[in-house]
């Protein structure tokens, strides 16, 4: 954490890590990115590992995230910020490779290069924002809509009939990847929890266990065109039910 | 590090493929990333059975945009890094390639083309030169060696990592499934003890270092004027290494009435040609370049200065003949195309086309 006081004003709490040139962030009021990004960026700082970290992100609202840290960072293409990262990590294994991106980069256009990191089970960390549409792109139905959730190409709800049940992308990695995985899903609706997800990502790959895939369930209120109430509703209530909150795999630690 | 590489110079034979990953080995390359396509795949077989004597890595990965955008992970930590494809393939590469010209990364791709479009057949062709000099929604800020030999295989294998490392533009060995699966002999050698320097990579991010200055590398531009001067930046950078890069060869053009105009394999069909026919007494002359990205336009203008007619053949329908014309947009000389899309061409071919003249 930086100095709080500034010519006797408190100033904003920002992690040391963040890159302080960039911000106030680019993000909508009310978005979840920002929650996300400073969950991690305390869990780097507290794990000290800013110097080592390699941060990519992917195309979509994560990309605004490129200058957003004070670490060497990448913005990469949509859905090739785990290839870009896996190709990092296997030629220099000293980096700590985190991998950003949002739904539509994990389980649509690079849900390919997602399910063979886990079975490959790489020693990077991936971290997605689930906010249930592609909200740079205006608001499409991605993956994650939720079923008879409204869009721009599902104007009359999600029919899941046509389009096929919400992708559970934890799930997914927790099935397939080998021992060593950790495999979570946190909300904004609880950093505290969310951080010690990411922060127990971070440790796993420096520990070189295996793949760390955290999902963290966010908002989207300038295209679910909600309120705060609605928002946190939203987030809280039908996004939980359906993609269920905690842990999925934890690696057993040897002992000694 | 197990042995030496490559000591001395060896007299060997062997495939197209087996000579690029020698090459790799000689380049003093880290990584490759891979994933399976007739036909490159004895690229990924020889380096996988090198790689562990000369500690170097492989990783096969899901598909050709994976491989594609590892590669550039590996290149950005700074190791030399490259993969291999063909075809199909290519095509699902130039995603990555594009990425590399926007952020200067030096990539090295080995192409061994097959026929097209689509699946095609896995044997050979010619018709993936457009797509690897212009692929992407860019300006082709790439270079390309067009080899004709096994022996260029391996000199040009070695050159490119040079070459990229450099200059920082991606970079492609353009061969074809003639030279990839055929056998023929070649000299493989240790470049260094031949008193050549191989360019040394440099990490663009994830150096260790304590309290280092972190680095924002980015594809994306919020504005037309940003992305119009990265983009004229780049191509004058690239305007300023084309004259330094661009190979081309020739002979007898100087007193040739008709010129053989062609490159990759199909110049060693036509430098055949040219010899048989000169013995007989013909004024015929030849063209090739090896570089068909940045294309010797400067040196082929000045070549077909004396000649009557060009005969440009390729195993396309008409992608050397293109650059030949922009080449030589405003000259009056005649230009003859013998085009054959996925076959190969022969002396004998040439030497008939050019009684037909």
């Amino acid at each position: 954490m930086q100095e709080l006081k500034e010519n006797n004003v408190l100033q904003p709490a920002m992690p040391s890590s963040w890159n302080e040139e960039s911000k106030p962030h680019k993000f909508c009021p009310g978005c979840g990115h920002g929650i996300i990004l400073k969950a991690l960026g305390e869990a780097i700082d507290e794990l000290g590992i800013k110097d080592q970290v390699v941060f990519g992100c992917d195309i979509g609202c994560s990309l605004l995230s490129w200058d957003f840290f004070a670490c060497d960072s990448v913005q990469t293409h949509h859905g090739r910020t785990t290839p870009v990262i896996t190709g990092m990590k296997r030629a220099n294994n000293e980096i700590i490779g985190i991998a950003y991106m949002g739904d539509g980069g994990g389980y649509a256009i690079g849900s390919q290069h997602l399910f063979n990191a886990a079975v490959r089970n790489e020693k990077i960390t991936i971290i997605l924002c689930n906010n249930c549409n592609y909200g740079m792109t205006g608001g499409q139905m991605a993956p994650t809509t939720l079923p008879g959730m409204k869009t721009e190409t599902s104007p009359y709800g999600r029919d899941i009939e046509q389009t096929g049940a919400p992708t559970k992308g934890p799930e997914m990695v927790a099935a397939v990847a080998p021992e060593g995985a950790y495999v979570a899903r946190g909300t904004v609706a609880n950093v505290r929890q969310a951080k010690g997800f990411i922060k127990k990502a971070l440790e796993n790959q420096m520990a070189g266990r295996g793949i760390s895939f955290v999902e963290i369930l966010s908002g989207c209120p300038t295209n679910w065109r909600t309120n705060a109430k609605q928002t946190w509703e939203f987030i809280e209530k039908d996004m939980a039910q359906y993609f269920k909150v905690g842990e999925l795999r934890v690696p057993q630690v040897k002992e000694g | 590090m197990a042995e030496v590489s490559l000591k001395g110079e060896q007299r060997v034979f062997m495939t197209g493929n087996e000579a690029v990953a020698w090459a790799a080995v000689a380049a003093k390359v880290d990584i490759m990333y891979g994933y399976p396509i007739t036909p490159q795949n004895e690229i990924m077989h020889y380096w996988t059975r090198l790689a562990p004597k000369y500690g170097k890595r492989f990783l096969q990965v899901e598909d050709e945009i994976s491989a594609g955008f590892t590669t550039l992970g590996g290149v950005m930590s700074g190791r030399k890094a490259f993969t291999a494809t063909a075809g199909p393939g290519n095509v699902l590469m130039q995603e990555s390639a594009g990425m590399a010209e926007m952020m200067r990364l030096p990539i090295v791709y080995i192409i061994q083309q097959r026929g097209g479009p689509s699946t095609a057949t896995v044997i050979y062709a010619q018709q993936e030169t457009t797509l690897t000099c212009f692929g992407g929604n860019g300006e082709g800020h790439r270079i390309v060696y067009s080899t004709a030999t096994h022996q260029e295989l391996f000199d040009y294998t070695i050159k490119a990592f040079n070459s990229a490392w450099t200059y920082r533009f991606p970079t492609f060995v353009l061969g074809d499934g003639y030279q990839a699966k055929m056998r023929e002999p070649l000299t493989i050698y240790d470049p260094e003890e031949r008193g050549q320097t191989l360019v040394k990579p440099v990490a663009l991010v994830g150096e260790n270092i304590k309290g280092k200055q972190f680095k924002h590398l980015r594809n994306t531009y919020n504005t037309e004027d940003e992305l119009y001067e990265v983009v004229m930046a780049n191509q004058r950078d690239w305007d300023a290494m084309a004259p330094k890069v661009v190979e081309w060869d020739q002979k007898g053009c100087e007193d040739a009435e008709v010129i053989f105009v062609t490159h990759g394999v199909v110049s060693r069909a036509a430098s055949t040609a040219y010899d048989q026919l000169r013995a007989q007494g013909k004024k015929v002359g030849y063209f090739r370049p090896i570089t068909v990205r940045p294309f010797p336009d400067e040196q082929l203008g000045a070549a077909v200065k004396g000649a009557k007619k060009l005969l440009v053949a390729e195993s396309a329908y008409g992608q050397l003949l293109k650059m030949v014309k922009t080449a030589l947009y405003g000259s009056n000389v005649e230009i003859v195309p013998m085009l054959r899309p996925g076959v190969g061409i022969t002396t004998e071919e040439i030497v008939e086309e050019y009684s037909k003249l």
